[in-house]
């Protein structure tokens, strides 16, 4: 069992662009792509902490504002040929209400990903 | 729908190549089969010279490993050579009966060592320098004998003959010409390698013709005897006289060759369902014997093989470097000279360095540089540019590199520095580091070592030492991106020209408007194109063009510096660097109310609040009250001043007004990047307008400007462009030139980078001598900047970009 919680509606996301909640689990940051879709991963870049959050997205990517490593927001894996990872949250969508776990993930794929087959 | 099939002959660097990039365009088309003489997956030919000079092993060179051809599904046959191909039925034929059926057949046989034909050729003893067996025998031959002849004074000879020597053998290179790499140096340059080769412990026999290899009873060689009679002992013997194209197979079936099988600009041969790629090919009557152009080919062959039918491949300029540690040498283009050509020649026989420029009509046609090839990549760059030189001819030989660049303690030979120094400053990025990569990694282009290993990534002052590196480990297979098409990034083939172009003639008004028409090959961009985009679309339809916040760098949109600890900065404008006790006081309550831990003076002439909190940044704003100084933006930073003839003894005119004005006309002009204006109240220059983007110097009798300096990372004076007499005149002059970088300078570059494309005669012809055009030009940006809002106030702020939600 997953502890959902419901954090936004998609409407508190720019298409493209990104939210910041805090949580007891520190900074995470909504992501929203432009097919909307959401992903969350910890504000936290694995190069040198830089806040994802203020990014650009693209694709299933932010490219973090610090020194442009790309992560993808699917795992929070950094694009080769750069090698780290950001973690990575559960989200659920149930219409336009953006739900979040903090039950980190880890690597599996993500609920929502299979919602969507 | 059934899969075509797609069979390679020839497992080597071309066709593997035209693989990947086959794969990247169309992963799904084909079903792959590839047949491979050598028992070996794809490696780095070009590195078996530092695995023969016992700097590298073969382990190190393989470029695709057996689970890449498994990952991407492709059949692969090694140790198999091909036959026959049946090209009525579709089918190849490899020795051993192994037999594959193919719709479209890829020919990437590459090239046989030419071998003299004198008797003695077939001892033992007797090989040649082109794959890993070769390689392998010389490495165990040199742990038994002693007496090595390499016959032929190229590139491939002298570092078969390096490396050689490099593992004991006492090593005599013959040559049947008077210089050494006559085809890639002339004879001074020539002189030069050899007496460094020569301390290197390598021995010379020029203008010496090889009439017989002598053999002993068991049947090994001996020694060489010469058309004059001489005779030196020899027990191994490397012939490197040159390479023919491989085209038996294909000649076997029919196929149309001539000294290599003859490919059309699709690389398409007689047979149109055979392609042909690499050193086996004859494009436009030439064979080539380096990676580049082979690159090059496989980039067109794949774009065809994927039915995209758009790519041609036109021919290839190409450079030659030689990969022997600690020489620096490099050559490109035609570098002979003739009747209509002049030289540019700089000759330091005991410094150790030579160079030569050959000029046709103010165009550099080639370049040989000896001991110093620094700007080897430069020169190269305007070779295949055909770009005008005669601006810059009374310094060309001197290079780019002259001029200043910072953060690598002024080094600028890459080959004398120790592997430990540091190449990259900003990354901290040693040279050992990115040699070690670009071997182990197969790395082929700036962009490729930038990826792996960040040095050049940031700053790229450094760039140049990188090319350097790369350019001296890969050798000729190093070509720098041809500066006049670059495109836009990967997201698209189009340059940026060709981007703006269409924006403006199309009338795109929107990123995904943009990205439509021109097809782009991602659904929405990059990091690197989208700023580049929106500004563009910006730029050419002003007061139509919708802003996208999300493709903008995020200091942009939330209008503050972002510091490494992701809070931001914040510094209000103060125009011409005038600030009153009011303002000064308001900027005091602000650093207290918000516990703002740093303040400090900017070199532009204002005040930075530090360690900002996002959320705290629209508060901030509202308490300042003071116009946003755009310190985070691709736009106009500030106009710098010195106190003029208000209140200076020497000055003559009113520096600080005429700044303030032009930075209160000028403070809300996005462009290409960051723009920045100075004005001085005389030529002491106390504001230092030599290096701006615009630099204002009032005389007695008016205003002199300056355009294109810089201060930044590579420091550039400007360049006089004109002399005004009056206040409007200058305001006049400043817009045009800003508008016409505006209109047309690639994103991201500054006016530096402009002005050195498109040259200052250029921008003097469009803005000073055509009154007409220059006051359409101050008419448009005036036209633009109209409707620019003041991003700080109140009404303007994206409250949803500054709030955090709560969980
Ligand atoms: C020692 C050395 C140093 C070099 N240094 C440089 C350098 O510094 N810079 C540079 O740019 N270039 C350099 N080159 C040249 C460069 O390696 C070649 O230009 C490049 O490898 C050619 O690629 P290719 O794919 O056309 O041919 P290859 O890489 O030769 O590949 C052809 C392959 O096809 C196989 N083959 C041929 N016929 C058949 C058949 N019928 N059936 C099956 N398989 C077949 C061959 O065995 C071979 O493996 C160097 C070459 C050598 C040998
Ligand atoms: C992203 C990295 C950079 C940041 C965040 C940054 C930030 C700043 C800031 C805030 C100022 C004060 C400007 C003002 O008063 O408005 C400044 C000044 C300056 N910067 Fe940068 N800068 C960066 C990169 C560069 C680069 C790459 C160069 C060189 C090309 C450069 C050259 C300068 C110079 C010369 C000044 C002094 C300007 C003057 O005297 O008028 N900066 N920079
Ligand atoms: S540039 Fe001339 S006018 Fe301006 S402060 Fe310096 S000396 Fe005075
Ligand atoms: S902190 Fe994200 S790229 Fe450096």
């Amino acid at each position: 069992m997953k502890d959902w919680t419901k954090v936004a509606t998609l409407n508190d996301i720019p298409p493209l662009g990104s939210r910041v909640v805090h949580t007891t689990h520190g900074e995470i940051a909504l992501f929203r792509t432009s097919e909307g879709e959401v992903f969350a991963l910890r504000d936290k870049c694995p190069h040198k902490g830089g806040p994802l959050s203020q990014g650009i997205v693209f694709g299933k990517k932010v490219a973090c504002p610090l020194h442009g490593w790309n992560i993808n927001l699917e795992d929070g894996n950094a694009v080769a040929p750069d090698v780290g990872c950001a973690r990575h949250y559960p989200v659920k969508m149930e219409g336009e209400t953006v739900y979040l776990s903090l039950t980190e993930d880890r690597g599996q794929r993500t609920e929502h990903h299979e919602d969507r087959r | 729908m059934k899969k075509m099939k797609l069979v390679m002959v020839g497992n080597g660097m071309a066709g593997v190549r035209t693989l990947e990039e086959l794969l990247k365009l169309m992963p799904d088309m084909y079903d792959i089969t590839v047949f491979g003489a050598e028992p070996y997956p794809n490696y780095n030919r070009i590195m078996l010279s530092p695995v023969l000079a016992g700097e590298q092993g073969i382990q190190d060179i393989i470029l695709n490993d057996l689970d890449w051809y498994q990952q991407n599904n492709i059949t692969l046959h090694l140790n198999k050579k091909v036959v026959r191909i049946d090209r009525l039925k579709k089918i190849v034929y490899a020795e051993d009966g192994t037999e594959a059926e193919y719709d479209r057949l890829l020919l990437a046989t590459g090239s046989n060592p030419f071998i003299l034909p004198v008797p003695g050729k077939d001892l033992q003893g007797v090989i040649s320098y082109r794959d890993i067996q070769d390689t392998n025998a010389m490495i165990a031959a040199a742990e038994k004998y002693k007496h090595a002849v390499v016959i032929g004074g190229g590139l491939l000879g002298l570092e078969a003959a390096n490396g050689l020597a490099l593992r004991g053998m006492d090593v005599t290179v013959v040559h049947i010409l008077p210089w050494l790499m006559e085809r890639q140096l002339d004879q001074s340059s020539s002189r030069m390698l050899q007496s460094s080769l020569e301390a290197k412990g390598l021995k010379f026999l020029l203008e010496k013709q090889t009439q017989e290899l002598v053999g002993g009873p068991d049947g090994r060689v001996t020694a060489v005897r010469f058309k004059d009679g001489s005779e030196i002992p020899a027990d191994l013997l490397v012939m490197a006289v040159g390479i023919r194209p491989n085209t038996a197979l294909a000649e076997s079936a029919g196929i149309y060759c001539n000294r290599g099988i003859v490919v059309n600009d699709t690389m398409q041969t007689y047979d149109p369902s055979i392609y042909a790629v690499g050193e086996c090919v004859s494009h436009r009557g030439t064979a080539y014997g380096l990676v580049a152009p082979l690159f090059d080919m496989a980039k067109v062959c794949a774009n065809h093989l994927a039915r995209m039918g758009i790519a041609r491949y036109q021919g290839s300029v190409t450079s030659t470097k030689l990969k022997v540690t600690g020489i620096d040498l490099f050559s490109a283009g035609d570098f002979t000279g003739n009747d209509n050509t002049d030289e540019i020649v700089l000759h330091d026989a005991a410094g150790g360095v030579y160079k030569k420029l050959v000029l046709q009509d103010d165009k550099l046609v080639g370049a040989v540089m000896y001991g110093d090839t620094t700007d080897g990549s430069w020169y190269f760059q305007m070779i295949r540019d055909g770009k005008n030189v005669a601006e810059i001819r009374d310094h060309l030989l001197f290079g780019q590199s002259h001029l200043g660049n910072s953060g690598h303690l002024g080094q600028s030979s890459a080959a004398s520095m120790p592997d430990t120094m540091e190449v990259c400053g900003c990354n901290g990025v040693c040279k050992g580091v990115i040699v070690k990569a670009i071997k182990e990694k197969g790395l082929f282009t700036l962009e490729d070592v930038r990826k792996h290993t960040k040095a050049s990534a940031s700053c790229g002052s450094c760039t140049g030492l990188v090319e350097q590196l790369l350019a001296s480990t890969v050798g000729g297979a190093y070509t720098p991106a041809l500066n006049m098409t670059k495109t836009m990034c990967g997201c698209t083939e189009l340059t940026h020209e060709e981007v703006r172009q269409a924006i403006d003639a199309q009338k795109l008004i929107s990123i995904p408007q943009v990205m439509q028409a021109l097809a782009w090959s991602t659904p929405n961009g990059c990091a690197s194109c989208r700023p580049g985009l929106n500004y563009y679309v910006l730029c050419a339809h002003p007061r139509l063009a919708r802003d996208d916040p999300q493709s903008r760098f995020i200091n942009e949109r939330a209008h503050a510096n972002i510091q490494k600890d992701g809070t931001f900065s914040v510094i209000p404008r103060m125009f011409g660097g005038v600030t009153t006790a009011k303002d000064l006081r308001r900027i005091a309550d602000v650093a207290d109310k918000y516990n703002i831990p740093t303040v400090k003076v900017t070199g532009g002439q204002r005040i930075d609040l530090l360690g900002v909190k996002k959320e705290d940044l629209p508060k901030v704003w509202a308490d300042l009250d003071m116009p946003s100084g755009h310190a985070y933006a691709k736009a106009l930073r500030t106009v710098k001043t010195c106190v003029g003839s208000e209140w200076c003894r020497f000055g003559v005119q009113d520096s600080t007004q005429m700044g303030i004005d032009l930075e209160k006309q000028l403070w809300k002009m996005y462009a290409p990047h960051k723009v920045k204006i100075a004005v001085s109240g005389c030529p002491r220059n106390c504001a230092e307008s030599g290096i701006k983007d615009v630099g204002v110097i009032g005389v007695e009798s008016g205003w002199e400007i300056y355009v294109g300096g810089n201060g930044g990372i590579k420091t550039v004076v400007a360049q006089f462009l004109v002399k005004v007499k009056t206040h409007d005149e200058v305001m006049e002059y400043t817009g045009a030139f800003l508008q016409l970088y505006r209109e047309q300078a690639r994103y991201l570059d500054r006016t530096v980078h402009y002005v050195e494309r498109v040259g200052l005669e250029y921008v003097k012809q469009q803005m000073v001598e055509d009154a007409a055009n220059r006051k359409a030009l101050y008419e448009r940006l005036l036209y633009a900047l109209q409707d620019e809002k003041d991003p700080w106030a109140k009404d303007n702020v994206n409250q949803r970009e500054f709030e955090a939600l709560e969980l």
